[in-house]
Parts: structure tokens; C-alpha cells; sequence
């Protein structure tokens, strides 16, 4: 937990449910964290487990949805983000937070040219004239890499490649230069080669607009370069959190463990078979009692079936949602490989 | 793996037209989608086929099973061309090579139970009576582990990772040697990959299949393939042994896409230094004179790179490697120079 004065970002219980036709969906269950500025944060998880809709909420997206009830606090430079009337809101929404989305192709209006798209930030949130945003506009863009950006400006989103519009799509978002930017799953559309030039480009881009980066995805991989701390989401709840290193080489909660051992790295040996994790993840409007997780868990036992673990200190400022996290063993060897069950 | 060739695709070609006008469509262009592809599937392995979006990887996979028909070249099946034969002689030759499509949710009908779907190539092979499709339509569903009393339910009513294990039950219902792998997890959540890669395997080992596992995750190719070709636009610039291929890749294409991958384990990545290749992708419809490869390629020399066309050829026993930089053994070295940026590093010997 960070002091108090140096916390950019602070979730206290944040809970986000959907009425739906199932039930409820427990979209995200009591997610607390703290962010401090300039810092690189991964929230790590599979779909559906509330990661987006995290960042959603943080944005104030998620309330404008007419079937979410969102309760906690969020608290942003120490505004509480929640009760704050909605002008307020469209205030510091792409000024002071801004984000990224996942598919670059979609979240860009077909429509607007770039200028258009990349000017209406700057004469809203920092009062500039059209010619002043024009001129910073094309700035950002050199600096995104945009080769020839002030003969580019007046182009449509569909004359760019998917990896220019998430150059793009970034300029956009560090236009006003925000204080945290939510990057959600920035490069899962992206090639791979592609993806080592944006990740660059986020790592270089944070620490010179000294803003604070969380960084959404599902890969272990791109977060492992990039972010000190690591959050890693199960089910609307977070199950662990840490530092990077030690997050990676000791994991704390068997769901950690499984994402882990489920993918195959190029810098190890071949292996055989790889290790699985058993079953699907929870219906989000029936979660089990008990731990979320318990039902694909090697390590689960009647306790973990009862009630749900709390999110615990262990060591080194870390946490973990796990009865068992003593009887966690990274060795392959002495953990046994779960089989495939559905 | 018997080293016996099962499919050799010779300068396959697949153009698509760009036409114009509305009544009369002239042609104006075409889509460069594959452009002289060679290459061998041998029985019994899995071959990786790699590349980034847009390099044809898909296309090939289509125009080898001829759901899309080539512009030119030959795709051999046990010796027989594929590309000449047409209606009930193709259909038959259908029967032994199936596909495994990318996304779960496009590619099952909706409207049709999941014993229908799987049973249907079945049907329309005319094999067995209906009760031995039915029959076999349970042993299908077991074999990929689904509950067979399932039969009668719909996709929507499985997760995605089920409905890949239904989708791959339809590919092996006609008993097919060889099968195409199109990207089977890239649509799945990360924890189901790994179950779809043990299947896939397993089913390799208990029927003796051929895989072509098309993918454009390095590391999942790594783990799943014997031998491995990367493409780039259209063309294999790289063929070998998965293990030379990953240790020791010569083209500086395939040497900067592989220091590109990045690496679930913060240690290692504080090591890696991942070579940044400048600008994008050429498109398929105006590729780069020569070799395709040369307006990225930090060795690329002016006057041979962007004149000529580099041929596959084999530099070292069943080490194959489209770059005219390639010569007896010596190879261009990319590395990481200043701002990452990649730079040529001399040329190395192969060991």
C-alpha cells in the first residue's frame, strides 16, 4: 500500500454488477488496488473476468450503462470518481484519464478524419484554437511515429494500418496529457513484430508524460517486460498481487500457477504435454460459494468449497486469495499435472 | 514421422482479382495472397506454418484442401494433383484431408445440433447406415471429450473451448490422414489453449495424423511442430527443423520476428533485446520488387535485394532459406543497434 500523497489511483471495494436475464452478473467483486504516478501496473486475466470492466468503471463508462450497479469508491486525485456529477467527470475523462482500446479497426469513427479525432481533446479539455490543436496534433503524431504526420492529418482512420491506428489511437489518448491512461489489451490486434514496436512506444511515451500506465491483457508475456506490479484477475476478484520478479517466479495462487504453466516460452525446453488447467471458468451469474476458483483448484479442500478467502498480505508487499498458498510449490515435479476435464 | 512426402505443394500461386465497373468488371489489380509457395508435408508430422496477418498463411491452407482453387501451381496428395480434379473425384480425395477452422462460434451452424454437425460429413461421404453414424458420431464425441449424451444440444449451448473440441470431432469423423490446423486456439481464453494443444497432439499419436498448424504465435508453434515454415507475404522465406529453426535462424526476417516474442518471465526479459523492424507490412496488392522482405531488412543490399527474386533454396540439409545474403554457410547477424533498431551485426558462420 503506497502512502498517502503519493497514490494517484485508489479502488476501495469496487463491486459492478448487470442485471441480466440469468440473474445478476457479478461483473467485479470487492476489487480494491492503488496505483501511484508514473507507475506501470499489468491486470492480468482471461475474458469475462472483469478486467475491462474495471477499467470501464474507472473511466466512468461503466455507469452509463442503464443495467450496472456499481458500488466502492474510486478515488482519483482525490476526487471520489463516483459521486462526482457527471460534467465533473467529463472534466477529467480524456484529460486526466485517458484510454486505449483493444481494436484499433472499431474504436476510431470511420467518418472523422484524423484531425477531426485528434484536435476535438485538445480545444475541449485544454481550451487551444483549432490551428494551435492542429499544430500539436501533428507533434504527437512524429511522436508516435507517424512518419510525414502534417500530410497525414487530413487522412481517415481506413488509409492507416491496424499498427499506424493504434499509433493513432495512442497520440489521441496522450493528447492532453493525462495522468493515467488505461491501455486495454493494446496490442492484442497487433502482429507480433508490431506489437514490439507499440510496447516500446507505451514504456517510452509513460516515462516521459510521467503518466501511470494499466495495462489490460491476457498475455503474460506482454506485461512481463513492461509493468513492475502485477494484478491478476479470477472471476470479477482479484486473486494476487505483486511485484513483477516475484509474482512471476513464485506465484501465490494456484489460478497464477496454471496461467503460467499453461503456456509454452521460447526460452524454455520442449516439453511434452503441456500443464492445463481443468474445467472453464465460472458463470459469472452463479458463482460458486466459496473460492471461484476452487472448482478447477489441484490444491482445493473443503474449506476452499465453503467459504471464499480473503485477499492477504503474504510477504514483500504482495497478496493472495489463497487457503493454501503455503502449499504452493512452482517445481513442476511435485505438483501434479490436472487433466483434462470438461 | 516416416520422412515420406504426404502433400507437396509446387509454386502454388492464389491472386485475387481487384476488379472495377459494375456491369462489366475489368480487372484492375490483384491481391498477391500466396506467390510461389514450395514446400513438403511429410507423413506423420506437424508442420508449423508461421507469419503475421495478411502473409497468406490462411490462403495456403485453403487453396492445399482447394476451398479456394489456386491461380497456378500444383498441390500433390500422395502424387495426385488436387488442383485438376473437380466434383465427385475431388470430394473423394476430400475425405482424407479435413480442416480445423479459427473460430469456434463462425464455424458450426447455429441451427443444427451438435450430432448433425458432426454426423454430416458422414452423410455426405455416404458412409455407414444411421445407426452406425450415430454410433460413430458418440465415439466422436468421447474421443475429443465431450459427454456423447450431448449430442442432441446446439453450439450456443457449449463454451468456445467445447465447440473447438466439436469442431475438431467433425474434422476427424471421415478419417482423415491429414488435417489443417487454421489458427485452432487464437480464438480460445488463455487457461482452455493448453487443453486444445494436449488434444490435438493426443489425436495425433493415437491416429497417425498430419497436421499443418497454421499460427502466428511463435511459441505455441514451437511446442506443436516437428518441422516449421515462416511466411512473409506470400512467400516461405524459411523452412527447417523446429529446433534449428528456433535455435538458429539464418533469414533476418525470421531472426527479428523471433526476438520479437515476448517472454512471460520478467528475468528473462530484462536479457532480451527485441529488434525493432522499422515501418509495416507491404501490402499484397503492390509487393516490393525482389525480395519482398527488403524495404525492412537492415542487410538488404541496393541493386540485388530489390531487384531480384530470392529463391527457397536448400542452405543447409533440410534447412531451407529464401535470402541472397545467404551464401555457403555464412548468414546476415541482426541485433538490437541504437534505439533497438535493427542492424546487421556481420555475417556469422553456420554452425
Amino acid at each position: 500500500m503506497g502512502a498517502v500523497g503519493n497514490t494517484l489511483l485508489r479502488l476501495t471495494d469496487l463491486t459492478v454488477d448487470f442485471d441480466s436475464q440469468e440473474g445478476t452478473v457479478h461483473a467485479v467483486n470487492r476489487v480494491s488496488f492503488e496505483v501511484a504516478p508514473g507507475e506501470l501496473v499489468g491486470l492480468v486475466g482471461e475474458s469475462g473476468c472483469g478486467k475491462s470492466v474495471t477499467a470501464s468503471a474507472i473511466i466512468g463508462l461503466t455507469g452509463m450503462v442503464p443495467n450496472a450497479t456499481i458500488s466502492g469508491r474510486i478515488e482519483f486525485m482525490d476526487k471520489e470518481l463516483l459521486t462526482l456529477p457527471e460534467n465533473e467527470v467529463r472534466a477529467i475523462r480524456g484529460r486526466d484519464i485517458a484510454m486505449i482500446f483493444q481494436d484499433p479497426v472499431t474504436s476510431l469513427n470511420p467518418v472523422l478524419s484524423i484531425e477531426r479525432l485528434m484536435t476535438e481533446g485538445l480545444e475541449l479539455h485544454l481550451g487551444m484554437s483549432h490551428s494551435q490543436a492542429v499544430t500539436r496534433s501533428i507533434e504527437l503524431l512524429g511522436e508516435v511515429g507517424i512518419p510525414k504526420a502534417a500530410n497525414r492529418i487530413k487522412d481517415y482512420p481506413h488509409q492507416f494500418s491496424g499498427g499506424m491506428r493504434q499509433r493513432v489511437m495512442i497520440a489521441i489518448a496522450l493528447s492532453c496529457n493525462p495522468k493515467l491512461l488505461l491501455a486495454d489489451e493494446p496490442t492484442t490486434a497487433l502482429d507480433v513484430t508490431i506489437q514490439a514496436q507499440i510496447l516500446r512506444l507505451l514504456k517510452k511515451l509513460s516515462r516521459e508524460h510521467e503518466a501511470a500506465v494499466i495495462v489490460i491483457t491476457h498475455d503474460l508475456g506482454v506485461v512481463a517486460g513492461m509493468c513492475r506490479n502485477i494484478l491478476v484477475m479470477y472471476a470479477g476478484r482479484i486473486v494476487e498481487s505483486g511485484p513483477a520478479k516475484l509474482l512471476f517466479a513464485h506465484p501465490h495462487h494456484p489460478y497464477t500457477v496454471g496461467l503460467l504453466k499453461s503456456v509454452p516460452r521460447l526460452n524454455e525446453p520442449r516439453r511434452d504435454t503441456l500443464q492445463t488447467i481443468s474445467g472453464l471458468p465460472p458463470d459469472l451469474a452463479h458463482l460458486p460459494p466459496g473460492c471461484s476458483f476452487a472448482p478447477r483448484c489441484y490444491l482445493a479442500t473443503d474449506d476452499c468449497w465453503a467459504s471464499g478467502p480473503e485477499l492477504e498480505p503474504t510477504d514483500a508487499g504482495r497478496l493472495s486469495a489463497c487457503f493454501h498458498r503455503d502449499r504452493l510449490r512452482v517445481d513442476s515435479t511435485t505438483q501434479e499435472a490436472a487433466e483434462v476435464t470438461m | 514421422m516416416s520422412g515420406e512426402t504426404l502433400v507437396r505443394v509446387e509454386d502454388l500461386r492464389v491472386h485475387f482479382p481487384i476488379t472495377s465497373g459494375v456491369v462489366f468488371q475489368r480487372k484492375v489489380g490483384a491481391v498477391y495472397a500466396v506467390d510461389g509457395l514450395t514446400f513438403d508435408v511429410l507423413r506423420g508430422e506437424t508442420l508449423g506454418l508461421v507469419g503475421e496477418s495478411g502473409c497468406g498463411k490462411s490462403t495456403t491452407g485453403r487453396a492445399i484442401l482447394q476451398l479456394i482453387r489456386p491461380t497456378t501451381g500444383r498441390v500433390l496428395y500422395e502424387g495426385g494433383d488436387l488442383a485438376n480434379l473437380k466434383g465427385n473425384k475431388l470430394r473423394q480425395q476430400r475425405k482424407r484431408m479435413q480442416m480445423i477452422f479459427q473460430d469456434p462460434y463462425a464455424s458450426l451452424n447455429s441451427r443444427m445440433t451438435i450430432g448433425d454437425i458432426i454426423g454430416e460429413p458422414l452423410l455426405v461421404h455416404k458412409m455407414g447406415s444411421k445407426a452406425e453414424r450415430k454410433a460413430k458420431v458418440r465415439e466422436l464425441l468421447e474421443t475429443v471429450g465431450i459427454n456423447p449424451n450431448t449430442l442432441n444440444r446446439y453450439p450456443h449451448e457449449f463454451s468456445g473451448g467445447q465447440r473447438q473440441r466439436i469442431g475438431i470431432a467433425r474434422a476427424l469423423a471421415v478419417e482423415p490422414n491429414f488435417i489443417v490446423c487454421d489458427e485452432p486456439i487464437s480464438a480460445l481464453d488463455v487457461s482452455i489453449r493448453a487443453q486444445i494443444i494436449n488434444l490435438l497432439q493426443q489425436l495425433q499419436r493415437e491416429f497417425g495424423l498430419t497436421y499443418l498448424f497454421i499460427a502466428h504465435d511463435l511459441s505455441v508453434v514451437r511446442h506443436i511442430s516437428d518441422r516449421v515454415a515462416v511466411m512473409y507475404l506470400g512467400r516461405v522465406v524459411e523452412l527447417a527443423e523446429n529446433a534449428v529453426l528456433y535455435e538458429q535462424p539464418m533469414h533476418p526476417y525470421t531472426q527479428a520476428l523471433l526476438s520479437a516474442v515476448p517472454i512471460p518471465d520478467p528475468e528473462a526479459e530484462e536479457r532480451r533485446r527485441p529488434v525493432v523492424l522499422t515501418g509495416d507490412v507491404p501490402s499484397p496488392v503492390e509487393p516490393p520488387s525482389g525480395c519482398h522482405f527488403h524495404t525492412r531488412c537492415p542487410a538488404a543490399q541496393d541493386g540485388l535485394c530489390d531487384v531480384e527474386d530470392p529463391e527457397l533454396k536448400e542452405v543447409r540439409p533440410g534447412h531451407w532459406a529464401a535470402c541472397h545474403l545467404i551464401t555457403g554457410g555464412t548468414y546476415p547477424h541482426i541485433r538490437a543497434g541504437e534505439d533497438d533498431l535493427a542492424v546487421v551485426a556481420g555475417g556469422g558462420e553456420a554452425a
